[in-house]
């Protein structure tokens, strides 16, 4: 069975997306995205020099990949509209992951914002990937303003903690009917990993894979993972008890 | 409420006493934390923690990695004016010194701009002296319609502005506010602000919440090391970057470390800052605010600057003039102060790639 997972009409066979912020160098960055056979990047509108030519970020991204901009730096949804609308000038194609910051000491997204900026965008034609903070209601919303899938953070971004909002972003995979990516906080494989297990339809990855010792071995072994997770959970993973099931102390005496 | 009222609070209190009894334990414990408080941030700047700067500069390396990667902001400063009204005991740009002054045209703002620009810089930070009269308002609105062609990132080092003025100035495309307090020892302030508006400490104090008001997307703040001493004004050097941090959750709030440089005058530094001095107040800074921005600038000798790489530094200046025109017009005139590292942005970026690091040169995007 080949298992697709449609984002704005376009079919990803690779659950894994990453970022490019962070690496050591260019090359570096694009030996570690063909590593990960992941098929979309997101880039920060911000760091796009379209006057350094060959240093510039976007000559070192494989082609194949659907470019996904972001709009960091963005503290409210009108500045995430401009940034978007820059991105799209500028041929990094519809696709826009919104980023509204407004906190600079801990980078948590304001999901009030970013629903103002998703509606703006959805109608203006854009795919739009809200970056939020786990919050059933502010997903319902997004949705409601056209976002194509909700992009919750499993930990603050960069944090390499893990998936510390779990039972929220359990919540979300549950209830809401869009592709949800878990976004910011998957620090280890074995983290991508979980939240495919819990459900998720793919999950963002950059410092873990930029910050490694290795990069391009760490997105390798990021695109198992992911793997793993997905087909873990395809399998039907068994469900998890604390006690035993061999009898049935309460109901046994029903034959 | 303003950072004056904490500024009150901390300034009388017995330094000295207070961070020669800080232990060794206190600090250990300290490095177990993951979030400080304003008293692990001073057990940091004792002499305690001397003993424990490969330790802390673990951390920091750490810290730094994880939040802003293996990259380096370069930026580089564009000098518009050396008129200065002020009389400042250690600023060569004092009212006092007889030097041919010069305000560059906007013809020659665009010279500059266009040697700047060729070097692949994007992001700059304009400055002048204080003069209301020669770097008005008016003055850079006009630099800045030239200057927006070629720069993606526009920050200010001039004279102390109100709200109205940075909101104004924020519309016209400038996003950043630096402004160092010198020295957070009010009478020392007064001792070496001989004549002038800088005179007014309180004003120049709050000054980086004006620009917060204004909607500057980053503030730079800083003491001028080797007023005073150093432990102390790092403390509360730290405390107004925390204070501004917690106050302005959409603001980036960075700390830059200019240790004195002789000059024209005749003043020396007061107090002699070390580079393991230096590099105490750095290593604390980036432990107790792990995502503020710290610049190491042109002042400090090419060993040092690659030396601190690692330690957390996230923003360099290359190729540095603090010459008004000293771009477009190499051997011109009076610069601020002399600078130590003249290497060029591709030495700079060679020197990066080579450590591991990726220069970054935009990373903002004029919207």
């Amino acid at each position: 069975m080949r298992d697709v997972l449609t984002i704005g009409g376009k079919e990803l066979t690779n659950r894994l997306f990453v970022g490019t912020g962070k690496f050591a160098d260019h090359k570096q960055m694009g030996e570690a995205m063909r590593a990960s056979n992941s098929e979309v990047v997101t880039v920060a509108l911000r760091r796009v020099d379209m006057d350094a030519k060959e240093e510039d970020i976007l000559h070192d991204i494989p082609k194949t990949m659907t470019l996904m901009p972001n709009t960091s730096g963005a503290r409210n949804a009108e500045e995430a509209v401009r940034i978007a609308r820059l991105a799209k000038a500028v041929g990094m194609g519809n696709w826009i992951k919104i980023e509204v910051i407004s906190d600079h000491k801990y980078l948590l997204p304001d999901n009030e914002e970013t629903t103002k900026a998703t509606e703006i965008l959805a109608n203006e034609g854009f795919v739009v990937l809200p970056y939020m903070s786990p919050d059933l209601m502010a997903a319902k919303r997004m949705r409601d303003a056209g976002a194509a899938a909700i992009m919750p953070l499993g930990a603050p971004i960069g944090s390499n903690k893990g998936i510390r909002m779990k039972e929220m972003v359990q919540i979300m995979i549950d209830e809401i009917d869009l592709p949800i990516v878990v976004d910011a906080g998957i620090g280890k494989p074995s983290e991508a990993a979980e939240a495919m297990e819990m459900g998720a339809d793919a999950v963002l990855v950059n410092t873990a894979i930029a910050t490694a010792a290795n990069p391009v071995e760490m997105a390798r072994a990021f695109d198992y993972a992911v793997k793993a997770g997905r087909i873990g959970y395809l399998s039907g993973l068994g469900p998890v008890s604390t006690t035993a099931k061999s009898s049935s102390p309460l109901t046994g005496f029903l034959g | 409420m303003s950072f004056y009222h904490k500024f009150t609070e901390v300034k009388d209190l017995p330094f000295d006493v207070m961070f020669a009894s800080v232990t060794g334990r206190d600090v250990e414990r300290v490095l177990q934390k993951d979030r400080l408080t304003e008293q692990d941030y001073f057990m940091l700047l004792s002499p305690a923690a001397e003993s424990y700067l490969e330790e802390m500069a673990q951390k920091a390396h750490k810290l730094t990695l994880q939040h802003f990667g293996r990259t380096m902001q370069l930026y580089l400063p564009l000098y518009l004016s050396d008129y200065c009204v002020n009389i400042c005991k250690y600023c060569s740009f004092s009212f006092n010194n007889d030097f041919p002054r010069r305000r560059l045209t906007i013809e020659e703002v665009e010279r500059e701009a266009k040697v700047i620009a060729g070097m692949g810089i994007k992001h700059i930070i304009l400055l002048s002296g204080e003069s209301k009269q020669h770097s008005s308002v008016e003055y850079l609105k006009k630099s800045l319609e030239v200057l927006k062609k070629y720069f993606s990132s526009i920050a200010i080092e001039i004279q102390p502005l109100n709200k109205e003025e940075y909101e104004e100035l924020f519309r016209y495309g400038v996003d950043g506010l630096t402004v160092y307090q010198e020295v957070y020892n009010e009478e020392i302030y007064r001792d070496i602000h001989v004549a002038g508006p800088k005179k007014d400490f309180r004003y120049r104090l709050d000054t980086p919440e004006r620009g917060a008001q204004a909607g500057m997307r980053s503030l730079n703040v800083g003491a001028l090391l080797g007023m005073d001493e150093w432990r102390k004004e790092s403390y509360i050097t730290g405390l107004h970057a925390s204070y501004l941090q917690n106050k302005y959750l959409e603001t980036e709030v960075g700390v830059s470390f200019p240790r004195m440089r002789p000059h024209a005058g005749s003043f020396q530094p007061k107090v002699n800052v070390t580079d393991k001095n230096l590099v105490q107040a750095m290593l604390a800074i980036r432990l107790f605010l792990p995502r503020a921005g710290i610049t190491i600038s042109t002042r400090e000798t090419p060993e040092f600057r690659d030396q601190l790489i690692p330690l957390g530094v996230t923003k360099m200046s290359a190729a540095s003039s603090t010459v008004v025109g000293g771009y477009s017009e190499p051997d011109v005139t009076q610069s601020q102060f002399e600078i130590s590292d003249d290497r060029s942005v591709e030495e700079i970026k060679r020197l990066l790639k080579s450590k591991g690091y990726q220069p970054v040169v935009k990373d903002w995007q004029l919207i």
